[in-house]
């Protein structure tokens, strides 16, 4: 398919700009290079972007079961909301007595989002999760160095974590200390012993963890990380398996990022923007980045903790992704949200279930929202990888599962179905998946040929890290 | 009770059979049962459509939308094509991941790669990532690109927004970098005081064009300083005012980082915005967050991929040059859509109505003794002298009665803006307001 630089013609444009109705000035030195941008018209405009959009697979498509991003249905009501010009006029240095119900959509949301959490206060500032875990890392930081405790130099990481976490501690100025993960995928409780002392700033922990499974030795591990004087901060990333069942509040955890674009159905725009909500407990508070919303007597304004770590961005964060979530929140309430998190056990439970007798699954037993398989014996006696039968998939209109992740499982597909997805579907997938399991002792090259019905085949990774070729280049 | 399950109540108990389990809460069988909440989430109950769709628009009925807006300081509201949002209001483009699965996907890695294209001819650099969270953060994640053993302090001028130096400042404090702020002179950042504080040990300096007040800086100049001292260039710019300035490349920028909201986003009360970072050949492996490239399928077909993966946190973890996943991709798209519709004739003229109407706006508040703060040349903001705070406040108010968004107070004036949405009747209009109260 032609890229828009190819399309269209010199001097053919659309007719947006009106003639200019005051006197036209030029400044002393103007730009003389050229600035090559499309000549289309607005029909050849449109035609290319729905092109593009026809050679994309969205939730909206089908099946997008990607462990550990939580595609779930994104609703239209949400869209509708964001969309509306008491929001998306507003311009972000209003004053305060402007902008009162935009202040109220984000305490509303924050308010529901601190007993989901169960934590004391929130900031919408950070743009995405990994923004939000830096955020967190921050908090952990400054306390650390407010109580003058300065030797404080590192975070605990399990070997299952997101690379988010390692990096964001790094990020922070902190050395990474991994720990590996017991048999059962859990933290090792006598690996964190050995780990923690005087300078263990804190624990980085996702739980339910990258394995789908929820820790059961959640309790001693913040205990033992706080008797250290360590922090603990919760990964929000796996946050729809427990969101109204358990609250990473109450299982010891100190400070929290959220995606919003994961548990609260925000969609997530080929990449973004998501919002990366972060929670802390009160004695946190103080740190966190301004301004936060707080009310009082009946008015809503902004305020700017005392010892804030400083701003994580411009203005107040991701707005219209707030708006989308906070409408999501209003809808499901009470009940709605608890059930959303069961249920979205429940579909993941049911298709590791369905697919036990043909799959190996990394871990037995009860799984949370997702499960992992392991393909290495399929691997080994048919040559057939995570990674062919994952493109298998893609000729069946699927998205595959997520792929060689965590990395302390072989041969991985992750698979998170998300509460939205139908029984009747799920039937439909299995079945698929276990035909794909079939074709790889029958049919293998059919597999390592797949896809075949795709816009495009396999693509040449190699080659395009090597040529790097990043921009159209102009003949 | 508003809920997106599709499960029937036979349905639930089909799968709860199928896995063995009596109940949805044996489910959480691992969870210490002192934790459970057992139904005690204490939020409002859910509500129906029509409910929802009532208090969210409640809400928003209690902002004032202005009708005329004279205020940017890193926020702009601009004209915004209705082809903008019909594409970018698409489906599939919504509610896909990020392009991991690039067969799939290539509807979105296509519009990046055009994207960052376009980022390229706009600011003349030679590679663009395919977006960052905002030009605030983008600002802050130049700092680790040029840091190394012997050069570990970063520099950044006094004119640049001050938020975009708070957040360079958090980011900082957290990779326990010295950052120097180097002092204005005349609204401008003073040169000398650049020069005598670049030692050996500075990485780079950042510097804004146009800058916070508005005006032109002579970037040339200051980056012909940072690199004499062996420093890094970076320019912090505004994605409409590059069609009409001389281009970053052609002041010797390293690195180029923008807020590109001004490019089809809404100001929407700060966000999603949009982080550009573009950079030099020589420099790619240290730009931060995706970037899609061009390659082959197996059979020979031009398709495009995530690349460069090497540098990134799911790979490097520790090690990686960013923490950054999720980026702003859909705003990014947007960007190019909206490039695209206006193309190099459009771009350049949206930019000369900012500039001229700014300047109109100037002039006539010059005429009824609004005396201009500094002299230099400006863009589409400028700062006038009015010293008292409740003077400001008085304009201000006398403004927002009218339905206009007056300027945004500063230290010792008020910073204006003026884009191409604003006619010359509402200018008339503000200035008479304005000389009212004066």
């Amino acid at each position: 398919m032609k890229l828009i630089f190819e399309l269209g013609a010199e001097g053919r444009g659309l007719s947006l700009m009106p003639p200019c109705d005051v006197p036209e000035v030029r400044l002393s030195d103007e730009r003389t290079e050229a600035l090559r941008l499309p000549h289309v018209s607005e029909n050849e405009l449109t035609r290319h972007y729905s092109a593009l959009c026809k050679r994309i697979h969205g939730v909206n498509d089908g099946f997008y079961p990607l462990g550990s991003c939580t595609m779930k249905y994104n609703p239209k009501i949400d869209e509708d909301m964001a969309a509306l010009p008491g929001f998306t006029q507003l311009h972000p240095l209003q004053p305060e007595g402007t902008v009162q119900g935009a202040l109220e959509a984000y305490h509303t949301l924050g308010g529901a989002l601190c007993e989901i959490f169960g934590m004391d206060d929130v900031s919408f500032q950070p743009a995405a999760g990994a923004h939000g875990e830096f955020t967190g890392v921050m908090l952990i930081k400054a306390y650390h160095v407010d109580r003058g405790d300065l030797n404080r130099t590192k975070i605990i990481v399990p070997d299952s974590a997101h690379g988010t976490n390692p990096a964001t501690a790094a990020m922070c100025g902190f050395e990474v200390v991994n720990i590996p993960s017991g048999a059962d995928g859990c933290v090792d409780l006598d690996a964190l012993r050995a780990a923690v002392g005087p300078d263990t700033a804190g624990l980085m922990l996702t739980n339910p963890n990258t394995v789908g499974i929820f820790d059961k030795n959640i309790l001693e591990i913040t205990k033992i990380v706080h008797d250290a004087g360590g922090l603990c901060y919760y990964d929000g990333a796996n946050l729809n398996a427990i969101m109204g069942v358990v609250r990473p509040g109450d299982m010891g955890f100190d400070c929290i990022h959220s995606n919003l674009h994961k548990t609260f159905a925000t969609p997530h725009g080929g990449g973004g923007p998501g919002a990366g909500v972060c929670g802390c407990k009160a004695f946190l508070r103080k740190y966190m980045p301004g301004p936060l919303v707080v009310k009082k007597d009946g008015v809503y304004a902004f305020d700017y903790p005392e010892k804030s770590i400083g701003r994580v961005k411009m203005f107040y964060g991701n707005f219209a992704v707030v708006i989308r979530a906070l409408t999501y929140v209003l809808s499901l309430g009470k009940a709605g949200i608890e059930d959303a998190a069961k249920c979205a056990v429940l579909n993941a439970n049911y298709m590791k279930a369905r697919l036990s007798d043909k799959f190996d699954m990394a871990y037995e037993g009860i799984c949370m929202h997702e499960f992992v398989m392991t393909l290495v014996k399929l691997h080994d006696e048919t040559g057939c990888s995570a990674l062919d039968l994952a493109k298998g998939m893609l000729d069946f209109g699927l998205h595959p599962p997520t792929m060689y992740f965590p990395l302390i499982v072989h041969e991985a597909l992750m698979v998170e179905p998300c509460e939205t997805e139908s029984k009747e579907l799920m039937d439909e997938v299995c079945d698929i998946y276990c035909k794909l399991y079939d074709m790889a002792y029958e049919n293998p090259q059919a597999l390592h040929d797949a896809p075949v019905s795709t816009p495009v085949r396999r693509l040449d990774e190699v080659a395009a890290a090597r040529n790097m070729v990043l921009r159209y280049q102009f003949s | 009770m508003g809920s997106y399950v599709p499960h029937t109540a036979a349905q639930r108990a089909e799968m709860l059979a199928a896995v063995g389990v009596k109940s949805l809460d044996e489910l959480y069988q691992s969870v210490p049962s002192e934790m459970l909440l057992n139904g005690k989430l204490n939020i409002p109950a859910g509500l129906s459509e029509l409910e929802v769709r009532e208090a969210v628009t409640a809400m928003a009925e209690k902002n004032k939308v202005y009708k005329t807006v004279l205020r940017g300081a890193g926020s702009y509201r601009h004209f915004i094509p209705a082809v903008v949002k019909s594409v970018t209001s698409r489906e599939e483009l919504v509610t896909c991941y990020t392009p991991y699965q690039a067969e799939i996907s290539q509807g979105v890695l296509q519009g990046v790669f055009e994207f960052q294209t376009m980022i390229c001819e706009l600011t003349g650099m030679d590679v663009s990532n395919a977006s960052h969270y905002d030009g605030a953060t983008a600002a802050a994640e130049t700092i680790p690109m040029c840091k190394d053993r012997k050069r570990t302090k970063a520099y950044v001028s006094a004119t640049v927004n001050p938020q975009v130096i708070e957040t360079m400042q958090t980011y900082c404090f957290a990779s326990n970098t010295e950052l120097v702020v180097i002092p204005a002179k005349d609204g401008k950042t003073d040169p000398e005081a650049l020069q005598a504080a670049l030692g050996a040990d500075a990485a780079c300096f950042l510097m804004q064009q146009p800058n916070y007040y508005g005006l032109i800086e002579d970037a040339e100049a200051l980056g012909a300083a940072v690199h004499a001292a062996g420093a890094k260039f970076v320019m912090s710019v505004n994605p409409i005012a590059c069609a009409l300035l001389k281009t970053p490349r052609a002041c010797g920028a390293d690195i180029v980082v923008a807020d590109g909201q001004p490019l089809g986003l809404d100001t929407a009360f700060g966000g999603p915005y949009l982080g550009i970072m573009a950079t030099t050949s020589a420099m790619t492996r240290k730009l931060p967050g995706r970037i899609v490239g061009e390659t082959h399928d197996v059979d020979g077909n031009t398709g495009y991929v995530l690349t460069l993966s090497a540098r990134e946190q799911h790979i490097r973890r520790e090690k990686a040059s960013s923490n950054i996943c999720s980026n702003q991709a859909l705003c990014a798209f947007t960007a190019g859509v909206y490039m695209a519709a206006m193309g190099e004739n459009g771009m350049k003229q949206c930019a000369r109505l900012c500039l001229s109407k700014a300047h109109y706006f100037a002039a006539e508040l010059e005429k009824i003794g609004c005396k201009l703060k500094y002299t230099g040349e400006f863009f589409h903001e400028f700062v006038t002298e009015v010293a008292c705070p409740n003077c400001r406040a008085r304009i201000l108010d006398a403004l927002d009665q009218a339905g206009i968004l007056g300027g945004e107070a500063v230290d010792g004036g008020i910073l204006w803006c003026v884009t191409e949405l604003v006619s010359k009747a509402q200018l008339d209009r503000a200035v008479a307001i304005v000389k009212e109260v004066l």
